[in-house]
């Protein structure tokens, strides 16, 4: 059977997390708005995405106390979307080396094909 | 090769297309959560490899033109009189959209407590955030389709631009429509008593929050790759 009061816990960590994903965003947010470029803007994007994608499913979908048997379930099967994009990135480059190839590096293509 | 066969309890379970009826309802349960929960889990999966597919064509796309890509910054800045604001309305959106979440996150707590009036209120107050985002990407899309975005050309640069800005923030505007209408229907049947009177719990209100949540979840992901990167 089902459990029988489902997931209850303390209102204070909502608000925590709550407060936490405001500060992460905002921290995004400031990536974009101080102008940072390459590798540290990419990298700091990045961390702070997985951070609020953690704690929401950790935390608001209650993915932290629920059995492993769920976790895997759920978790798992989206690593495999790695493999298309590790696929993917392999074609796209491909495609941009061959657009190279046949229209050059220089002038611009009209916008309306 | 279809048989009936006998299981360790001492059950017989037929063959053919009653066994598979058979087996689908043998009263076996891998997960300890209510099916219902088990159920939208599954369908949030899905849903993750929907756009996983989306965000990995835009990568696709975006790696593999020649020109250069808008700079997405520039493109949904927004200028309240003075100087346009870097990103300012997805910010805003960002930030609508995680209230939300935690409005909703507190209507399944209240739920759960037995407390119907406050979970009903939480659950509007997540329906009116959902409508305002959705209100303001309507803004947003009316503003772009006026600067000449189409999903084939757009004056900004490479024409691939505008096919993934509608198909992947469309998708996701539709995500948070539905979620709107499903807030409502469940907050009416919690208002009216309807959990006491059926089932007498409150899961229901999780699995919609796990739907509501998981729609912030996508936005998480929309907002780095689409409007940061």
């Amino acid at each position: 059977m089902a459990q029988d009061s489902g997931q209850q816990h303390p209102l204070s960590i909502y608000f925590g997390i709550w407060g936490l994903l405001f500060v992460i965003s905002f921290f995004s947010y400031m990536v974009d708005y101080l102008n940072f470029q390459g590798t540290l803007r990419w990298t700091l994007i990045l961390i702070f995405m997985f951070l609020k994608a953690g704690l929401i499913v950790a935390i608001f979908m209650h993915m932290a106390w629920e059995r492993l048997a769920l976790k895997i379930a759920i978790l798992g099967p989206p690593v495999a979307l790695l493999v298309l994009v590790w696929l993917m990135a392999y074609e796209a480059d491909y495609t941009f080396l061959t657009r190279i190839v046949f229209f050059g590096e220089g002038a611009p293509l009209p916008l309306h094909h | 090769m279809s048989e009936a066969v006998l299981t360790d309890t001492g059950d017989v379970l037929p063959g053919g297309a009653r066994g598979i009826v058979a087996d689908f309802s043998a009263d076996k349960q891998a997960f300890q959560v209510p099916w219902g929960k088990a159920m939208m889990w599954f369908f949030l999966l899905s849903d993750t490899f929907i756009f996983g597919t989306f965000l990995t064509a835009y990568m696709t796309v975006r790696m593999s033109v020649r020109d250069a890509w808008p700079v997405p910054s520039e493109v949904f800045a927004l200028s309240f009189g003075g100087e346009p604001i870097p990103l300012i309305l997805i910010a805003i959106m960002t930030f609508v959209l995680i209230s939300s979440s935690g409005t909703m996150a507190m209507a399944v707590n209240m739920g759960y407590r037995g407390e119907r009036n406050k979970a009903f209120w939480l659950m509007m107050a997540t329906a009116a955030f959902g409508a305002m985002f959705v209100g303001m990407q309507a803004f947003e899309w009316t503003k772009l389709i006026e600067e000449g975005v189409r999903p084939w050309s757009n004056p900004m640069g490479v024409a691939q631009f505008g096919a993934t800005f509608f198909m992947i923030t469309g998708f996701h505007g539709l995500h948070v429509s539905v979620g709107v209408i499903y807030l409502i229907v469940v907050g009416r049947r919690v208002k009216s008593g309807f959990y006491d009177r059926t089932r007498g719990n409150y899961e229901m209100v999780e699995i919609t929050g796990l739907y509501w949540h998981f729609v912030d979840l996508v936005w998480v992901f929309i907002f780095a790759f689409f409007y940061l990167w």
